[in-house]
């Protein structure tokens, strides 16, 4: 879009507002357009994000690639990875780090992807 | 193991290299210089500054300020990344000891792109491939030499990129204390899709929260890329709110939150009017944010000189208005990948010009009526035009869609040439993934809908603790790649004895040759390359040209790797240092015998700073052991000084030459040998001559008893006259 400079125009509004109004309604502005962005972020998680759930859980970062490659595969980044490791764990019976291993392998996918409902996509 | 460091030994980088697998960082969060209330240094009281450093260099003309070296209150900045981070380590070394606390280490060319962490220690190209490797042993070589330097540094990089929360982590873990994140910047700069950005971007902000990491955003990169910077400033608001405000709501701390500011213009333009309006603007809406002020690189260009001015000018802004964090840009920004020692430049433009404005806003004051207030509201006003259009447009998304932002035109004009992301399109477009109701991530320091197990009091308490609550968790690669990495690097330059200069990597052989050469700008440059591999460089470049005027003459710098063979340190001769009597010996001795010298700066010559040092007791000068100056001032004749000391009966002449041309110096040594010989007291009266051109071989092959150059002090000079008095030798030794 082009568009010549209108600022006296369109400051109209503006005009009467004093500084610590001009400076509420700024941060008002952009609370109203942030908001909406924290909330898609509350609600959602990434590969980038799976991954550094499971750098945290003490898995290296060429364990964490396979294991968020193999999460997404299966659809299961929505169950958090760190959440299907635990839970494979817990089947197997077996610490934590050592089923992560296991997954990292791609062993172990369809038992999981079974028990959590995820489905292949 | 390092336990600290020694002053006069070199940083031992294989030994930083050593046991990092089991290295922690001794701590976490940033750190801002303590307060220096009282404000004493030296002769004087300052108004803005800090604790002082245990060890450090100051300026240059400190040597006239008793070597005082007071530290500016705001951290100071300064970019350091060659690629090699062993050499870079040595750097960091320096530059602390020159007073810089925020260290900050630029990532390699592509990393934002790569889907993970990098590990080992591969060679960047224009950065430092950050890995984890990389990370540990520079944090533990900062941690050692904060502990010289007696201030604690903070290590400074970026996260962003598609890996942002995997490189958020790794910093929380190895104890790094700020981080460039701005989820902006990956959409608008590395076309990362939109979505992805801004979810990964939360959870990076968390982590950083997490370790008290101090953030700064990417909004100065708009007055980077735009084709005007100075059109982009209500943008550069609303882009700096952004980010602000969703850092606050995702949970970061306001005080951990730091806007990159730059003032967008540079001179020929009168950038005072532009930039000093927009630092006010600014410091109005962002008052409960931190300030990291950097400096202008958009209109850097290969000359030094004029980048070092517009810094300045730069500072001048900060000391204006307010800065919590001073960065730096080196002066060789326009020529390439900065060199060590304009590093150190920079760090000191910083320093040196905070410390003469020290105190400025106690004797002025900004106007509050006129242009200036006016301008600044005039762009808080159009920054609000922005985010009232940004909402009628559908939100950020969609405007970011719609090409609103870097548009060359300064809002609410536009001229439809902003980049324009599209929201469904970029690098990982179609990535994230809807959290389900069961989402459980057992790990601290996450952001968003996380569905713990009411049976644990926090999440990691699921798998006996996290990496962020149990350093020993952390799994540690060492080297992926058995040819790219630190090890194969530094055998190429082991300690051989050799010496070979250097301005990045060890052993790298650059040199600067700075030449004036009287023909046109085309013959000019032709000529200073051929004479750069006359004078054995290869790879000779120009770094710079400037014309002086179109005929007489061009000014131009080159670059190029000395070959020739190289200097031996075990074969080179040392000049000799005098070894000076102690203090008490000499006080004593001139308390029974009495030493009267007669001292002058002469020819037509007004320098007096130098000489008056060597005398006066408050310089520590000859006076401080009892020795009685006659001083006759500046410009005085050569006649004048010999009569003196005849009639004063003197024993010694301290004569100061600092104008050198035509040799005039070594005339006027000349002059007073001759004369003394004349009058017949040359074996009466001893001779010394002082000044920055003059050496202790020029002297005495001009007939003096002794010379004293550039650094010299009253203690040396003394410790002369008396042992020639004593008829001690004037024994040296190194």
């Amino acid at each position: 879009m082009k568009r010549e400079d209108d600022f006296e125009k369109r400051r109209e509004h503006l005009k009467g507002l004093t500084e610590e109004q001009l400076y509420d309604r700024f941060w008002n502005l952009t609370e109203q357009i942030v908001k909406p962005i924290v909330d898609l972020a509350y609600t959602h998680t990434s590969p980038a994000i799976e991954r550094s759930v499971v750098l945290r859980m003490g898995f290296s970062s060429l364990q964490a690639k396979p294991l968020i490659d193999y999460g997404t595969k299966y659809n299961l980044l929505g169950k958090g990875v760190g959440n299907v490791i635990l839970t494979y764990a817990k089947l197997k019976n077996m610490d934590y780090l050592k089923a992560g291993e296991e997954l990292a392998k791609g062993i172990g996918w369809d038992i999981i992807s079974e028990k959590m409902k995820g489905s292949d996509k | 193991m390092v336990e600290r460091l020694e002053e006069n030994v070199k940083l031992n980088v294989e030994e930083i290299l050593k046991d990092l697998d089991k290295y922690e960082p001794k701590w976490r969060g940033w750190h801002w210089r303590e307060e220096n209330k009282e404000g004493k240094v030296g002769e004087f009281t300052y108004h803005e500054i800090s604790a002082p450093l245990k060890k450090s260099h100051g300026l240059p003309a400190a040597r006239s300020f008793e070597g005082i070296d007071p530290q500016p209150r705001p951290v100071i900045t300064t970019e350091i990344a060659s690629g090699r981070f062993e050499d870079d380590l040595r750097r960091m070394r320096m530059a602390a000891w020159h007073g810089a606390d925020h260290l900050m280490v630029i990532r390699t060319m592509g990393q934002s792109h790569f889907d993970g962490l990098l590990e080992g220690s591969p060679e960047g190209i224009g950065g430092v491939p950050i890995t984890r490797k990389e990370v540990r042993a520079t944090r533990k070589a900062i941690d050692l030499i904060e502990e010289e330097v007696g201030r604690r540094i903070n290590f400074h990089s970026y996260v962003s990129g598609v890996a942002g929360p995997d490189v958020a982590v790794m910093f929380a873990e190895e104890g790094v204390n700020g981080a460039h994140q701005d989820p902006q910047y990956n959409v608008l700069y590395r076309n990362i899709n939109m979505y992805r950005s801004f979810v990964d971007a939360a959870v990076a902000k968390g982590v950083m929260s997490w370790a008290n990491i101090l953030q700064i955003d990417g909004a100065h990169n708009a007055n980077a890329t735009a084709m005007k910077g100075y059109k982009v400033m209500p943008e550069l608001m609303v882009q700096h709110a952004i980010n602000s405000c969703f850092s606050e709501m995702v949970g970061m701390k306001p005080e951990n939150i730091a806007l990159s500011t730059v003032p967008p213009t540079s001179a020929p333009a009168p950038c005072m009017r532009y930039d000093l309006p927009y630092a006010v603007a600014l410091r109005h809406f962002f008052k409960k944010y931190k300030m990291r002020a950097q400096m202008n690189t958009k209109y850097v260009e290969s000359c030094e000189r004029e980048a070092t001015v517009g810094h300045t000018l730069n500072l001048l802004i900060s000391e204006l208005t307010s800065v919590d964090i001073q960065s730096t840009i080196t002066p060789d920004e326009g020529r390439n990948v900065p060199w060590h020692y304009n590093n150190i430049h920079a760090i000191n433009t910083a320093k040196q010009s905070f410390l003469g404005m020290d105190g400025l806003m106690d004797m002025i004051e900004l106007k509050k009526t006129g242009y200036l207030p006016e301008k600044a509201r005039e762009l808080e006003e159009r920054a609000i035009l922005f985010l009232e259009e940004m909402i009628e447009v559908g939100g950020y998304f969609k405007s970011v869609d719609a090409g609103f932002f870097i548009d060359s035109g300064e809002y609410p004009e536009r001229n439809d040439d902003g980049i324009a992301r599209k929201m469904n399109g970029g690098d990982a477009v179609d990535t994230i993934v809807l959290r389900d109701s069961d989402y459980f991530a057992p790990v601290c320091g996450h952001f968003g809908f996380n569905n713990v197990p009411s049976e644990y009091k926090k999440p990691c308490d699921a798998i006996s603790e996290c990496t962020l609550c149990n350093h020993s968790k952390i799994q540690y690669i060492d080297e992926l790649d058995e040819n790219d990495n630190v090890f194969k690097r530094m055998e190429k330059v082991k300690e051989d004895g050799t010496i070979i200069p250097e301005v990045q990597w060890a052993k790298d052989g650059y040199v600067k040759i700075t030449l004036f050469i009287p023909e046109n700008e085309q013959i000019a440059e032709a000529a200073a390359l051929e004479m750069g591999k006359r004078m054995n460089l290869i790879n000779v470049e120009v770094l710079h040209k400037q014309v002086l005027q179109k005929a007489e003459g061009c000014l131009v710098e080159i670059k190029g790797v000395c070959d020739f063979t190289p200097v031996k340190r075990d074969e080179l001769v040392l000049p000799k240092r005098r070894k000076v009597l102690s203090n008490q010996v000499m006080k004593d001795y001139v308390k029974e015998h009495p030493i009267k010298v007669a001292a002058a700066t002469v020819g037509e010559d007004e320098h007096s700073v130098g000489l008056r040092e060597v005398i006066d007791i408050k310089h520590g000068g000859v006076e401080r052991f009892g020795i009685e100056a006659l001083y006759l001032g500046t410009s005085c004749p050569i006649e004048k000084l010999v009569d003196a000391a005849i009639e004063s009966k003197a024993q010694a002449i301290l004569c100061s030459t600092i104008i050198s041309h035509n040799d005039v110096h070594i005339k006027n040594m000349r002059k007073l040998s001759d004369l003394c010989i004349e009058k017949g007291v040359r074996d009466k009266i001893i001779l010394v001559s002082g000044g920055t051109q003059v050496t202790d071989d020029i002297a005495k092959a001009n007939g003096m008893d002794v010379g004293f150059g550039r650094g010299s002090n009253g203690t040396a000079v003394a410790s002369f006259i008396i042992k020639k008095l004593m008829g001690i030798p004037d024994i040296e030794e190194e």
